[in-house]
């Protein structure tokens, strides 16, 4: 059990919003665990463990109506320190069209690949878009049975790589 | 021999300059030893550098003849005063290291290294490298000079990527200068 809470933002970017938010947190004793934020289209997103007492949502609503932000807070059981090592990387890139996500991520599930890390872009321009995704996690089949269980998807003018990721320490 | 403490972050001697070895002699040796002890005793790593274990002189070991799929590699290395003389490419890798624990991120190194060093007798040593092995002796030189991965960590979406993600059969080899 512990007390990590998971906090959504979203609204649309602006400077100052990650200051603001994580300023009035720690003003009343929250604590940050883990964060991504990212900018998709326009828009500010970002999700972060926060850990403390009482409920922050009266603060959060208050910020979020400053901000024009929505929020969305869930209780979460999972902690820190609980990293998973990625030991393959799956670069995608076609034109774009509709279930690309789809086929690469469902040839993957199905060969036992889970997914750790995943960003994708909209790259080319209006006129031709190409659709560019960058997937890193884990799976205990090799390269060469995830390259077999992504193969049909090369003749649907699909590029998928795959490579092993082989992480130094040092 | 001896397994020795290995600094870890926030330390603040991590950060500190180390010194040429001058003399090569049992000390040393021994020394050497008990750092290779030191980098055997951990998670798998494949390089160590005296100043994580609070030494502040410039001594690396390497061994890249461990990973689990085979890269090419010198085998297991001591390299005294190590300096690289020239780098060639650039390539994006996960790394982590001794000193950071529970943390790994993605960091630009030289695809190709060429570098003089000492062994452990002061002889003079000439070393290409590539890939993986280049990869982790610029991390362990690195520690030479204060630095550390997560001084040179880059973000994942790192535009190196979708550089790559354009050459036609590019494979994680792929130097991204043409583009």
């Amino acid at each position: 059990m512990n007390d990590w809470k998971m906090l959504t933002l979203v609204g649309e970017d602006r400077p100052g919003i990650v200051a603001r938010v994580t300023d009035a947190l720690y003003r009343q004793g929250w604590t940050l665990g883990e964060a991504s934020m990212m900018r998709l289209g326009t828009n500010f997103t970002i999700m972060m463990m926060i850990s403390g007492e009482g409920d922050p949502q009266p603060l959060l609503a208050s910020i979020a109506e400053e901000m024009g932000l929505r929020i969305h807070l869930d209780p979460i059981t999972g902690g820190l320190h609980h990293h998973l090592v990625p030991n393959i990387r799956v670069r995608v890139a076609g034109a774009d069209r509709a279930g690309i996500v789809a086929q690469v991520t469902g040839a993957l599930a199905r060969a036992g690949f889970n997914i750790l890390e995943l960003d994708s872009d909209v790259a080319g321009s209006t006129e031709r878009p190409v659709y560019i995704m960058n997937v890193e996690g884990y799976a205990q089949a090799t390269v060469e049975d995830l390259e077999a269980a992504v193969s049909g998807l090369k003749e649907q003018g699909v590029d998928v790589g795959i490579c092993a990721i082989e992480t130094l320490i040092g | 021999m001896a397994v020795l403490e290995i600094l870890t972050i926030p330390d603040a001697r991590l950060k500190q300059v180390s010194e040429p070895v001058e003399v090569y002699d049992d000390a040393l040796r021994a020394f050497i030893a008990d750092l290779e002890e030191t980098r055997r005793a951990g998670p798998a790593a494949v390089g160590i550098a005296a100043p994580q274990v609070g030494h502040f002189q410039r001594i690396v070991i390497v061994d890249c003849s461990i990973t689990r799929k085979p890269v090419p590699n010198h085998g297991h290395l001591v390299l005294v005063n190590p300096e690289i003389a020239d780098w060639d490419g650039f390539e994006l890798g996960r790394e982590g290291c001794l000193s950071v624990p529970d943390y790994t991120g993605t960091v630009i190194r030289a695809e190709r290294i060429k570098l003089h060093a000492r062994d452990l007798w002061g002889n003079r040593l000439e070393l290409a490298m590539e890939g993986f092995e280049a990869r982790a002796l610029q991390h362990e030189v690195d520690h030479l000079d204060g630095t550390l991965f997560i001084d040179r960590v880059v973000s994942r979406r790192t535009d190196l990527f979708r550089r790559k993600v354009y050459q036609p059969e590019g494979g994680p080899q792929e130097s991204p200068r043409r583009t």
